[in-house]
């Protein structure tokens, strides 16, 4: 992948994410900071990546990176999942 | 910006394609594999842990049935970014879902399908070796899914600063990881420094936001050294060279890596002696742009490691804390630079407290519970304060009480009442209450006269009208919610101390207020008491 590609993807996944982003209502804030912390528990596949990787370096950190991630993305999405089933209609 | 509704449409149609409300349908590889994952995600209450080796014994499965799969790997190199594509359409589909209540719940299940697909496909590359792998899933799911279930709702924001910083240093590792195995490139050494830095901002930054909002003592507050801003722009500018030195150097034995890790001790000081002169009511906007860093990083770890999905996801998180960024600013009438850089206070013709409080009225439940008996419609406005007495339930239950006696209650929330945006609603939604009855500022505001009776929980700041009279206040041209039009406001509140504004609220000294001072849910539940006696 050249550098160009991926700038491109970034840009337009941007406004992708701006366009999304600003019809979430007041109400949904905080459940979309935790549900796209969880998102941002993608590195989960880079520390995958990284931890089966040989050498023991590489897996130390990647070991605690997939920790990390998936502490992130796991608890992100379960948390996210209890907030929002608390948003009913009576 | 609608032009650019012309470059998304192809992905949103890609994204329609695959509603997942019709699993079957959905154009995924191998169906089954994101089948199991979608079942994964449901049983939430389960350990993810063992959800992913499940995941993994069907994956063996599917591999062996798979003629074209990679000698090497379960899938091949094509599979994978198919894979991934998928994974980030669902992403994008699951924050479209959350712009409505209704949708929110499936929005967030795709999202976390998404991941699973993701991460699944990510261990069917080839040449992995999973015991480090599995050992750290297992661990990392049993602390998340540990930490979501026993969190307490008015602690979401300590959660939500925590949870970044781990996303920020889970892409610390990862490019400090990358670096020994990645082909060098120009592109890939930029990129990890990079990630690193902001990875090491958002983990320290972060750290330091979960320490004030826990309210941990030792951990420094305010301006902690002397001239903490040139500090500041001389440790930014020591990341600079540190990471000039690690692109120049890259290939070259162990001075890249040395580089590397001293961009992330630079980048950790900087993170700390960025949050803690920010203050507490502050707090929404340095998590939302803590959100949006962790997001940042995790894409430039995907321009490291050469990986679409970690762009794309990294870049949507990216956007999103931005935007309640944003948004939080605007509430305050403040800019971002301000914000982080400027500390609000008392003004020198700020008027005198004593002098502005001499016409207080105190009140007493008894007293308060004789005008709801008379009112016909009442607003209640919550401000942190609810929040730290955890009168949500109270509250609920004092609404449910002025409903059955013929009272229309609704909900006033401020954008930056609580310590991080959308605060409030999240704790009114745990207590049962109608999102419908939560009205945002702007929509209730033209209706303010309507209403008999507000009740100001815990609020000060958020509701001084100072900032639409005063033009010298610190909190000029701030949006207020303007109680004070109602016809009789009451304010429960510990003291009469100021808000984070640091100025005396003429709200409390007004004709038509009360003052009920007290604990939030203690005084809530006295005036229930009052309204059923009387």
């Amino acid at each position: 992948m050249t550098l160009i590609t991926g700038l491109t993807i970034f840009v337009l996944a941007i406004f992708i994410g701006f366009e999304i982003i600003t019809k979430v209502p007041p109400t949904l804030h905080t459940p979309l900071m935790s549900g796209s912390n969880a998102i941002s528990g993608i590195t989960l596949v880079g520390a995958v990546l990284a931890a089966g990787h040989p050498g023991w370096q590489t897996q130390v950190l990647g070991f605690l990176a997939v920790v990390f991630a998936t502490i992130n993305a796991v608890g992100g999405f379960m948390v996210t999942h209890r907030m929002l089933s608390m948003f009913k209609r009576r | 910006m609608l032009n650019f509704a012309y470059f998304i449409m192809p992905l949103v149609l890609l994204a329609q394609a695959s509603d997942p409300g019709d699993k079957s349908a959905s154009p995924s590889p191998s169906p089954s594999a994101v089948k199991t994952s979608a079942e994964g995600v449901e049983s939430t209450d389960g350990v993810p842990g063992t959800d992913s080796v499940q995941s993994a014994d069907d994956a063996k499965n599917i591999g062996d049935a798979a003629d074209e799969a990679d000698a090497k790997g379960w899938f091949s190199q094509d599979a994978i970014n198919i894979a991934y594509l998928i994974a980030a359409v669902l992403f994008i589909r699951g924050m479209k879902g959350l712009t409505h209540p209704r949708t929110a719940v499936r929005g967030n299940m795709m999202a976390g399908v998404g991941m699973l697909v993701a991460v699944f496909f990510a261990l069917g590359t080839g040449g992995l070796s999973y015991t480090v792998i599995f050992f750290g899933l297992a661990v990392g799911g049993v602390l998340g899914a540990y930490k979501a279930v026993k969190v307490e709702m008015t602690d979401m924001p300590e959660m939500v600063a925590l949870f970044n910083g781990f996303g920020g240093v889970g892409s610390v590792f990862v490019a400090g990881a990358a670096m020994m195995y990645e082909s060098v490139s120009m592109q890939g050494s930029i990129a990890t420094a990079l990630s690193g830095f902001i990875g090491a901002v958002t983990l320290t930054g972060s750290l330091v936001a979960y320490a004030k909002l826990k309210g941990i003592k030792w951990v420094p507050d305010g301006q902690i050294i002397p001239a903490q801003k040139m500090v500041n722009a001389l440790l930014v500018l020591a990341a600079v060279a540190l990471s000039w030195w690690l692109t120049t150097s890259a290939g070259t034995g162990a001075s890249p890596y040395f580089a590397y890790w001293l961009i992330v001790l630079v980048a950790c000081v900087l993170g700390i002696l960025l949050t803690t002169p920010i203050g507490g009511a502050d707090m929404p906007v340095v998590i939302a742009l803590l959100n949006s860093y962790s997001g940042l990083a995790a894409c430039a770890t995907g321009f490291v490691i050469n990986n679409n999905v970690l762009i794309i996801a990294g870049s949507l998180v990216g956007a999103s804390g931005l935007i309640l960024c944003g948004i939080m600013c605007k509430a305050m009438n403040r800019s971002l630079k301000n914000v982080i850089f400027a500390k609000l206070g008392p003004t020198a013709d700020t008027p005198d407290a004593e002098e502005v409080y001499k016409t207080v009225k105190t009140s007493s439940p008894e007293e308060v519970a004789i005008l709801f008996d008379s009112a016909q419609k009442a607003v209640i406005v919550p401000g942190y304060g609810l929040a730290v007495s955890q009168a949500q339930h109270a509250v609920r239950d004092l609404s449910n009480l002025l409903e059955s006696r013929g009272c229309h209650v609704d909900f006033a929330v401020h954008p930056v009442a609580g310590r991080m945006p959308g605060h409030m609603n999240v704790l009114l939604a745990e207590a049962n209450i109608d999102y419908d009855r939560l009205r945002e500022m702007d929509d209730i505001n033209p209706e303010m006269e309507q209403y008999d009776v507000a009740l100001v929980i815990g609020a000060n700041d958020v509701v001084n009208p100072v900032a639409r009279t005063d033009p010298n206040s610190p909190i000029a041209g701030m949006p207020i919610i303007d109680v004070d039009k109602c016809r009789t406001v009451v304010v429960v509140k510990r003291s009469l101390s100021p808000g984070f504004a640091g100025i005396p609220n003429p709200l409390f000294a007004a004709e038509n207020t009360l003052m009920m001072f007290g604990d939030g849910k203690k005084a809530i539940l006295e005036l229930i008491a009052a309204i059923k006696e009387g």
